[in-house]
């Protein structure tokens, strides 16, 4: 990825998107806004931004009916999701529909433009909170209890390994992506390919606790 | 799903004192806690070794008594030298070495065992050459009680030597002129003539099939040593009561004055710091006023929960507050969620130290605070990105980590780390061990 990555700001609050626009600058090209799913389908269409900053809360349908209009035609487009809600539901909903990240809206702007870049670098960015939800998710419970299984094809995507989960938790404390480098004596490339992980198990996991613990949260 | 049986608290709460006779026969209770077998010092009638057994496999510690008292009985007696040896090898609860572990250092002692052990063993000789089968088999065990006794008396810590003293003491003092009243004199030719007749009529009966006649004989001799022993083991046990009063006494204090220091201190605190805003001022007077009404009046700390409350809200409960508080947001992730009990509470407590601490003195723009509720544990973890201090330079009366923090969660068998240096953010990591029996009731987990 060279030179600033363009992006397109998708939230229903105007001046939610001017704060952003002003405060990002000149780290990121700003090359559109959209307050709506149906424009924002259309504007993204036309422009094809590097990363497209969602709102989970959108009146018409929420995030991800974005995110699934737009993966099929434009695999390239990279989403990141944000929120000010953290309601489990939304964010899982939205990540499992292909976002490669969550952020919330509370971030601070450095961090923000950051997480921008890694998404567009192909990078899964992960809050504090979302990495909670991940480890709740995945909570271990036995393998095959339940009755509602519907077996993984592959059941490496049902479990985290315990590296997963060491990133996961100190993500969860707020650490950076350089001081879990510094702390597991990992490189931040690793931390990077372990989160990378998580999200793609996040995304295809047919795990059953995934699918019951969302359900229980109104998600089924 | 959470049925009276499933939950011993409640049980026992809606059945009294039988209630942790719940499950299987009447000596058994509540599963073991799970850990190593250790001695339990606070139980003890003389080693704890009693205690422990019963704590570690969660039988009823009156049972195992009954049963050891029963077992050294048998002519055999192989069970009070294994008691002794039991008292030997197995660490006391909170200390890392055994007596016996100890005692290998103790060259003197093993010399003064061994010698003794000799002497007992010509003695038993003797008495063999003289002939009675009963003595002697009872008896050959008793070498190694001697000489394991030597040895935990030589190297056990100060507070369990004041055990043995107390125990051995009727044979010190028995020929000790001033303890010798007119009562005890009578009381102790009764004795007597009890166990010299009882002892005699065995002797006597050894060769005669009569079964009575030694049981009544062994009957006489037991009389005897109560008359004898008895005073003496009933101080030892009122002795025993007064000591667990002042620990629990003790425990209490420390409780209140972590609690006070959690409230009223930090209040204080704050109102200096904000002396220039009378109306800030008066609305932490009037906060503190009414949480402390509520812990003397109502018996509920401040801070702590409900009883309906889960871990994960009194969790939030603690961002919430420090937030309106100290105005600094706290970031709070929680992983699980269970029940809450006296150990969670203690850990939310110490967690909301530990939170409002780095609110304080940190500076820093955001604390973040992490639970997690795992099978066999709790863990917390807050931290900050503020200016972090030199935990070794902390004065020792510093009550905040100290007593609020590594107090409450070592009284409770959990532990505390604080990792922290200038510059560089504190990182405070609390772990609460959790019964095995609570399954953890996760956001997704079955």
């Amino acid at each position: 990825m060279s030179g600033t990555p363009r992006v397109v700001l998708v939230d229903d609050h105007g001046l939610f998107r001017s704060g952003v626009r002003a405060e990002l600058g000149r780290q990121v090209e700003v090359v559109g806004e959209a307050e709506d799913v149906q424009p924002a389908i259309d504007l993204i269409s036309s422009v094809q931004p590097d990363v497209v900053l969602l709102d989970v809360h959108l009146p018409g349908g929420g995030g991800q009916a974005v995110v699934q209009a737009i993966k099929p035609l434009f695999p390239s487009v990279r989403f990141l999701a944000l929120s000010a809600s953290d309601a489990p539901e939304d964010v899982i909903a939205v990540i499992r529909a292909g976002a490669r990240g969550y952020v919330t809206k509370t971030i601070s702007t450095a961090e923000l433009a950051d997480a921008i870049k890694r998404v567009a670098a192909g990078d899964a960015v992960f809050s504090h909170r979302l990495a909670g939800f991940v480890l709740d998710a995945f909570a271990s419970g036995g393998p095959g209890s339940g009755s509602d299984v519907k077996p993984s094809f592959d059941p490496e995507l049902d479990q985290l390994t315990s590296r997963e989960r060491e990133v996961l938790r100190l993500i969860a404390q707020g650490y950076t992506y350089k001081e879990i480098a510094r702390e597991l004596y990992i490189s931040v490339k690793t931390v990077e390919s372990h989160v990378s992980s998580v999200l793609r198990k996040l995304q295809l996991s047919s795990r059953h606790q995934l699918t019951r613990w969302a359900a229980e949260r109104r998600l089924a | 799903m959470m049925g009276n049986v499933e939950d011993p608290a409640r049980w026992e709460q809606r059945y009294g004192p039988w209630g942790h006779w719940h499950r299987g026969p009447f000596w058994m209770r509540r599963r073991g806690h799970g850990g190593p077998l250790r001695r339990d010092p606070d139980e003890r009638l003389a080693g704890g070794v009693a205690a422990g057994i019963a704590a570690w496999r969660g039988f009823n510690v009156t049972s195992v008594r009954i049963v050891f008292v029963l077992l050294a009985l048998i002519p055999s007696g192989f069970c009070v030298p294994l008691y002794v040896v039991g008292w030997l090898l197995i660490p006391a609860a909170g200390e890392q070495t055994s007596i016996g572990h100890r005692a290998r250092s103790d060259s003197r002692g093993i010399a003064l065992a061994i010698g003794l052990a000799t002497m007992l063993a010509f003695l038993l000789f003797i008495i063999n050459v003289v002939g009675n089968g009963w003595i002697d088999s009872y008896a050959w065990p008793q070498l190694v009680t001697a000489a394991g006794l030597v040895l935990i008396w030589r190297n056990a810590t100060p507070e369990e030597q004041a055990t043995l003293r107390r125990l051995t003491e009727p044979l010190g003092s028995a020929p000790n002129p001033a303890a010798r009243t007119r009562w005890s004199v009578v009381r102790l030719s009764v004795a007597a003539v009890l166990v010299f007749g009882g002892a005699g009529w065995l002797a006597s009966a050894h060769e005669s099939l009569a079964l009575l006649r030694p049981l009544g004989a062994v009957l006489l001799m037991i009389a005897g040593i109560v008359l004898v022993l008895g005073p003496w083991w009933l101080r030892i046990a009122r002795d025993l009561v007064l000591e667990r009063q002042a620990k629990v006494r003790a425990e209490e204090r420390a409780d209140i004055s972590a609690q006070v220091h959690d409230s009223v201190l930090q209040t204080l605190a704050l109102i200096q710091r904000r002396a220039d805003d009378p109306q800030k001022v008066v609305w932490l007077a009037r906060m503190q006023e009414r949480e402390l009404r509520s812990w003397l009046f109502e018996g509920r700390a401040p801070g702590e929960a409900d009883a309906a409350m889960t871990f994960a809200a009194g969790v939030r409960q603690i961002q919430q507050d420090v937030e309106a508080r100290y105005g600094v947001p706290v970031e709070a992730v929680t992983v699980g969620d269970c029940e809450l009990d006296e150990n969670l509470n203690a850990l939310l407590l110490a967690s909301r130290e530990a939170t409002v601490n780095a609110a304080k003195w940190s500076g820093a723009g955001v604390i973040s605070l992490f639970a997690e509720v795992e099978p066999d544990s709790v863990s917390v973890v807050v931290r900050d990105r503020g200016k972090g201090f030199d935990p070794a330079a902390v004065s020792a009366d510093r009550k905040g980590l100290a007593e609020s923090v590594h107090g409450r969660m070592a009284r409770r068998g959990g532990t505390a780390s604080v990792v922290s240096a200038e510059g560089e953010g504190t990182k405070v990591t609390l772990q609460m061990p959790r019964p095995s029996a609570a399954p953890a009731r996760s956001g997704g987990a079955s």
